[in-house]
């Protein structure tokens, strides 16, 4: 009994050793701390010589019909919908144009400093769906999340650079206010309770970012003449960028095409 | 008292597999709070908090189960050394509870919820000895010693258990798509993959062994043996396939049980080359020590 005893102890200090080689993973994973990040003093956008760039996301091609959500899973969510609903992963609507496209300027504007954001975005949970289901927030701007739903869902988003939180928000409870600290382009974020919602927040530091509705297309005001790199990113279709330039006072396209 | 130590036993690998249900579902965070469950002792069990509050309801009963036992093992039984294993499966079901609580608030590090899945399988052998030193067969002095191998018994539980800890590292450190944690999955994979056929060496070793031995009895366990790893491995292909997508998509009950069931027999497969390293350790001696009352009580 004495070498079963010997055999216990060392298979589980084996199962705890290796598992605590796992943790320092999890720390890095789990990022810092809330504190504010400070940006250094820099240029201004001067209106007077600001372009822009614009243009679509497109998708050649048959795309694959969205799954059908089953929420089955909690009675309140079934009885929500009167219609099936599908996953929001891949929306491609009648001109090719893809719904749900985060758009940014990813490099090119070092040096610059941006007025704080003001005003809060929102992210409800209706129906037992994220309305909306990408969205942009910049940097230390306050995000509302309302729960319309007469029950109970919990919101936990999984950053990688930014704090990870999970809480839960019941039927008539108050919005939660939060903020991002760091750029990170996106944040998944999932309910639990209710595990086809999925929603997915790009957080930036500038304000030079869009969403792209039906028609796929997007626009970015206000950027200063310079030479940029504008990344689109969608949760099913992956990554794209393009190196593009914007003279004084000048528009700039570019098309982002997927498929095919 | 060996039929209480059973009910404990079985009770622990229905915890298991809801444990791994849980996982499976991506349910370990429906519930945020812990203790309590969305501040209540009793949620409304849908979605995701009907496998996690579901969970944490099983587990309480197991608790309770372990309790009883460690104090009837405290009370009244002759042999010291069980009396100990029952005290440690108390010891061991406080700190799984507390894992589990740890892993909530911390929202599942990797670390703690690995943790958490090997003392599980950990508990889940402490309750199986128990049962077994506490049965009629254990007991009986008749039965002494009727298998030879305990070196290859305890090579295949102690490879069954590092796969199972591999297994968990696979499941708990890749649900994020993209996170730093996933770094270690392909790793973990590969060692898992030569894990799994390190024994598959060893079991079909012990099993052949068993197969030509004299009585019957063992040539059962090597057929169980077998059965067990075959259905693992079979198990371990579709818990690959769902990994990977091919079995639906996330919450597919398809997908879910594959992956749990795989979990499940691998905690069956431990418990079986447990048992026969216990047969297989057991001193005739040892028989000597068992007051007749427990032969007398125990069905045959």
């Amino acid at each position: 009994m004495r070498k079963f005893g010997v055999f216990l102890l060392a298979v589980v200090s084996v199962g705890l050793w290796i598992a605590c080689g796992g943790g320092a993973q999890t720390e890095e994973a789990a990022g810092g701390t809330d504190a504010p990040v400070e940006s250094a003093a820099g240029k201004k956008v001067d209106p007077a010589t600001a372009g822009s760039v614009s243009g679509k996301v497109a998708y050649a091609g048959e795309a694959p019909a969205g799954a059908r959500l089953r929420m089955g899973a909690d009675p309140v969510c079934d009885k929500a919908h009167s219609e099936p609903v599908y996953s929001q992963d891949l929306i491609v609507g009648d001109g090719g144009g893809v719904e749900n496209a985060f758009v940014w300027v990813k490099a090119g504007l070092d040096g610059y400093t941006f007025d704080p954001p003001s005003g809060q975005v929102q992210l409800d949970q209706q129906g037992c769906v994220y309305v909306p289901h990408v969205l942009g927030v910049r940097t230390g701007q306050e995000l509302q999340i309302l729960n319309s739903d007469p029950t109970t869902h919990n919101i936990n988003p999984t950053p990688q650079n930014n704090r990870d939180w999970n809480e839960s928000q019941g039927p008539n409870a108050p919005p939660k206010v939060k903020t991002c600290a760091r750029q990170e382009v996106m944040i998944p974020v999932k309910c639990n309770v209710h595990p086809w919602m999925k929603s997915y927040i790009g957080v930036v530091e500038h304000p030079y970012f869009a969403v792209t509705g039906s028609d796929g297309a997007y626009e970015l005001k206000g950027l200063p003449p310079g030479q940029y790199t504008v990344e689109v990113w969608h949760e099913k279709l992956g990554p794209q960028e393009q190196q593009v330039t914007v003279a004084a006072s000048g528009s700039a396209t570019a098309d982002f095409n997927y498929g095919g | 008292m060996h039929r209480f130590s059973v009910l404990t036993a079985a009770s622990t690998l229905v915890l298991i597999i809801a444990g791994g249900l849980v996982t499976s579902n991506d349910a370990g965070l429906a519930v945020p709070d812990w203790p309590l469950s969305f501040g209540r002792l009793m949620p409304e069990m849908v979605g995701g908090v009907l496998y996690e509050h579901g969970h944490r309801m099983i587990a309480s009963g197991v608790g309770l189960l372990t309790i009883v036992l460690a104090v009837w093992l405290w009370r009244s039984e002759p042999r010291g050394w069980v009396r100990k294993l029952g005290a440690a499966a108390l010891a061991a079901v406080i700190v799984q509870g507390l894992l589990g609580g740890l892993t909530v608030l911390l929202q599942l590090p990797v670390a703690v919820s690995v943790l958490h899945a090997c003392l599980a399988q950990a508990f889940f052998c402490l309750t199986v000895a128990i049962a077994f030193v506490t049965s009629r067969s254990w007991l009986s002095a008749a039965s002494s010693r009727p298998f030879r191998w305990p070196r290859l018994a305890s090579a295949v539980t102690a490879a069954v258990y590092l796969q199972l800890l591999l297994g968990a590292i696979l499941r708990h450190a890749g649900t994020e798509a993209g996170s730093k944690a996933e770094q270690i999955v392909m790793p973990a994979l590969a060692a898992h993959l030569l894990g799994a056929l390190l024994v598959t060496v060893l079991v079909v070793a012990l099993a052949i062994r068993l197969l030509w031995s004299e009585s019957g009895a063992p040539q059962r366990q090597g057929i169980l043996l077998l059965g067990l790893l075959f259905s693992q491995l079979l198990l371990g292909v579709g818990a690959y396939m769902a990994r990977v997508g091919a079995l639906g998509a996330a919450g597919a009950p398809l997908r879910v049980w594959a992956a749990t069931s795989h979990v499940a027999v691998g905690a069956a497969l431990l418990a079986a080359s447990l048992l026969l390293v216990l047969r297989m350790g057991r001193q005739p001696e040892w028989a000597e020590t068992v007051p007749s009352r427990e032969l007398a009580e125990e069905p045959s």
